[in-house]
């Protein structure tokens, strides 16, 4: 063909026209491809321009350039930080005179007021989901196997009140570093008891929930050694954070190794304390939640303050 | 000569062993010391081989063999690319099958090497920079070479750039399972990797400007300007990005020369024209190249690539900062990558056009030739994702999208749609041709492949379409009483069936590749499936006539 001939000057003795298009070549041509000379799309070229166009306006409208202090603020004085604030600020007011009313109400009386405990239970589940379902689990059904309790139960180490559940939220168990907070230790009993020892102490706390016949020598070093935190019957003690032996319920599992783990080696979890990260209607709404979960107890004021009195070192 | 040279040859790769044995001993880390050994694996056979060359008469036949003569084209070092670039991508997108199944099952991760964490980044980065980057290479050498009537300059260092990327290759894909990385997404390799890919790349750049600049055409051809483009636009960004200082020199370990919201912009704006400029500029010149060639038609417009390609060069640049929508980026930075992307769209648009409208005058080829059927489907897909990328670019949508699975729906539905299928394209019009055969073994089978993939394509897209605006909605939830909805785990959960379909797609693509490997296969193997023809359309010759003008019935 006369592809590279007049590529440059196009006299129209040079034009050339493809026939299924009608359209003239450019002229180049490279290992056989030719290129026609077909002008732009107009609907490509008009949306180009109609881009530019709004995103010239849109760099007027908003800030664009930087400067040498800062950028340009744009016509709208619109910021992101601001759009955030506006937006954040709304919904604390939405939500203000509920915050308000939590605050103001002593953390025992918000389950006589059943709409505000309503909007408090509402509160706690939005941020434990956020907080605490890492451990607790998104159904706050704990982790055996990583020493998680189980919050849906009856069962509480350290009181199962409304008031209790927040002290424990506030404080966490075992913190280093907070005075106030709940603090136990069940002391490690390997090489205190032999090997039939431990099988008798196992087989008499299992038998306790029935899950073992009683064994006399277990029962005897039982009294010795674990009634002083678990209580002479198993039922364990909340003042120091004995867990209850004596019902169907574990913290680390019920199986005859793991108790015997528990025994010898025990494993000693921590919460940490929420007070200082999450402020304190946030704590009030997460321990309403938790109370709401099946194994809320009533509040009793005379029990409470004994409570109280015995957890201040 | 030929002894002095083959004994400095020799002494160089011994010198090479000795150092690495050096920095082997000498490791500040384990992860170090398995790069070095690999290093002086290389050295020890490079050792052997020069060795072995030592008999002058063995040179034709050897490893790096030279060009036939002044009258062919040097394929030696495509035929490797073509080759280099199946075998990455069925192990790329292997990869990419696991890590998918892992999202959906987790128990898969085997710790420590196979984690979800260590195999993500050895998945893009096999599909991305072994697959796409070998297929980049092989059809580069190919390109330049015809459309400027010329062999390639420097043939020795066209080679070098091959076997040294396949090592560039090799180290980045072993640090990442040994847990060797800086943590910059696409540019996880640690500072000596990224050094010898600088080195690798800029011989790349020499080999390519070189052949460009002994051209017997009188203009360069549009593919080439592209070509130009990415590789020298790469260069700067791999440069500028890897920036670091390493905490010693026989470590793996480095810090970055940026800090705070300067390193993420920078690594996004080294991100996003990863994008622009490997996955973009670089497979439109090889669509620029093949389309016109397999649908042996002239390209549409002259004038529209020329615009096309400038405004494209120039805005797509700018474009980074939209990956930092809502972040510590000065709200400036993100309205020009917001306002950049948006025009963005037509440059984007002008190179699916130019490829789809080629095709004017052989439309029937989409039904006839399964390899412009599946040109077709990797422009339209090109098309569809460059008009999704700007649209996910504005804030509004952006606030929705970002961090959510759409994002990975997006990059796939360009990465398989438009960069994997316009590869497969090209291998399948090169393979017949650099290995001298008639055609592919089956033509039925490429047909099998374009349907696989881009079914495969369809369920990737779609579920995790639905994946992501599901999560980005959950995210942002509010009940009556002014509270979050949803914990993140809630979302993982609701999104369990749209991982599983992600999966199931990616195997699908992951079929069709492997089927084109067997084809790739049985055609060098010389053999010629017996198959019905692809082109061949029913005739009735008894309808094929005009209907007679017979008198009315009445």
């Amino acid at each position: 063909m006369m592809a590279n001939e007049g590529s440059d000057t196009k006299t129209p003795a040079t034009k050339r026209i493809d026939e299924p298009t009608g359209t003239e070549f450019v002229g180049h041509e490279w290992d056989g491809i030719e290129e026609l000379d077909t002008p732009m799309p107009r609907w490509w070229l008009w949306t180009f321009y109609l881009t530019v166009i709004w995103s010239v306006v849109y760099m007027v409208l908003y800030p664009a350039w930087p400067l040498i202090e800062k950028g340009t603020e744009g016509v709208l004085g619109w910021t992101s930080r601001g759009q955030l604030s506006e937006e954040m600020s709304l919904a604390d007011q939405a939500r203000a005179t509920v915050r308000e009313r939590i605050a103001g109400t002593p953390i025992e009386r918000i389950p006589e007021d059943a709409e505000l405990l309503q909007k408090a239970v509402a509160g706690g589940a939005a941020a434990f989901k956020v907080n605490c379902v890492q451990c607790h689990g998104s159904g706050a059904a704990g982790s055996q196997t990583l020493g998680y309790p189980n919050l849906n139960d009856d069962d509480w180490l350290w009181g199962g009140d409304i008031k209790a559940i927040e002290y424990t939220l506030i404080h966490g168990i075992r913190q280093p570093g907070d005075d106030a907070t709940r603090m136990s230790a069940m002391p490690p009993y390997e090489g205190v008891f032999d090997d039939a020892q431990a099988d008798a102490i196992v087989d008499h706390v299992l038998s306790l929930s029935r899950k073992a016949r009683p064994n006399a020598v277990g029962a005897g070093l039982y009294q010795t050694n674990c009634a002083s935190c678990h209580g002479v019957d198993g039922t364990g003690d909340r003042a120091q954070g004995a867990p209850n032996l004596a019902d169907a319920i574990w913290l680390y599992g019920d199986s005859r190794g793991q108790v015997r783990q528990q025994i010898l080696r025990p494993r000693i979890g921590m919460m940490p304390k929420w007070e200082g990260r999450l402020d304190s209607v946030t704590i009030k709404m997460l321990a309403a939640y938790v109370h709401s979960l099946g194994g809320g107890e009533d509040f009793v004021e005379a029990a409470n303050s004994a409570v109280e009195v015995d957890e201040q070192p | 000569m030929q002894a002095e040279n083959a004994l400095g040859r020799v002494g160089l790769w011994f010198g090479v062993m000795l150092l690495s044995i050096g920095a082997i001993v000498a490791a500040k880390d384990s992860g170090f010391a398995a790069h070095a050994t690999i290093i002086g694996v290389v050295a020890f056979l490079l050792m052997c081989f020069s060795a072995a060359r030592f008999d002058p008469t063995s040179n034709a036949r050897s490893f790096f063999k030279m060009p036939e003569g002044p009258t062919r084209y040097d394929d030696d070092p495509v035929r490797w690319g073509v080759i280099a670039t199946l075998f990455w991508g069925i192990a790329g997108m292997l990869a990419g099958v696991v890590i998918a199944l892992q999202m959906a099952f987790p128990q898969l991760n085997i710790e420590p090497y196979l984690n979800f964490g260590r195999l993500r980044p050895l998945h893009t980065s096999a599909v991305i920079f072994a697959f796409g980057g070998n297929a980049l290479i092989a059809t580069s050498y190919y390109i330049v070479q015809r459309t400027c009537r010329t062999q390639l300059a420097f043939p020795s260092l066209a080679r070098f750039v091959f076997w040294g990327y396949q090592l560039f290759i090799v180290l980045a894909a072993t640090g990442y399972l040994l847990g060797i990385t800086q943590s910059k997404e696409y540019a996880e390799p640690e500072w000596y990797v990224d050094l010898w890919l600088t080195v690798v790349w800029l011989a790349y750049l020499a080999v390519f400007i070189g052949t460009i600049v002994r051209r017997r055409e009188p203009h360069i051809y549009v593919a080439n300007w592209f070509f130009l483009a990415f590789i020298i636009t790469v260069a700067m960004l791999h440069v500028v990005n890897n920036l670091a200082m390493p905490v010693s020199l026989l470590g793996a370990k480095s810090y970055s020369a940026f800090a705070g919201v300067q390193d993420a912009l920078t690594q996004w704006w080294y991100g996003h024209n990863a994008v622009g400029f490997f996955l973009t500029a670089g497979f439109l010149a090889m669509m620029y190249y093949f389309v016109p060639k397999q649908a042996e038609r002239p390209v549409y417009s002259y004038r529209l690539s020329i615009i096309h390609f400038w405004s494209l060069i120039f805005l797509y640049i700018w474009a980074g900062p939209h990956h930092l929508h809502y972040t510590a980026l000065p709200d400036w930075a993100q309205t020009l990558g917001m306002v950049f992307s948006i025009m963005l769209w037509m440059p984007s648009w002008g190179g699916m056009i130019n490829g789809l409208m080629t095709l004017n005058g052989a439309w029937d080829k989409i039904r006839t030739d399964p390899i412009i059927r599946m040109m077709v489907m990797a422009l339209a897909f090109y098309g569809m994702s460059t008009f999704e990328g700007p649209m996910m670019s504005i804030k509004a949508v952006n606030s929705l999208s970002h961090y959510t699975d759409w994002t990975i729906g997006h990059v796939h539905s360009g990465a398989l749609g438009w960069n994997g299928l316009i590869t497969f394209a090209c291998m399948y019009y090169l393979v017949p041709r650099l290995w001298k055969r008639e055609r592919m073994y089956s033509l039925r089978m490429i047909n099998w492949h374009f349907w696989l993939a881009t079914i495969g394509i369809v369920f990737y897209a779609a579920s995790m379409w639905v994946a992501g605006i599901m999560q980005g909605l959950m995210w942002r939830e509010y009940g009556t009483d002014g509270y979050l909805l949803w914990s993140f785990a809630d979302t993982v959960s609701a999104m369990f069936p749209m991982y599983v379909m992600r999966a199931v797609g990616g195997l699908m693509y992951l079929s069709g590749a492997l089927i084109m490997t067997y084809n790739v296969w049985m055609t060098l193997a010389g053999k010629l499936r017996e198959e019905k023809s692809m082109t061949e359309t029913p005739y009735d010759a008894d309808a094929d006539r005009p209907i007679p003008a017979t008198v009315p019935a009445e």
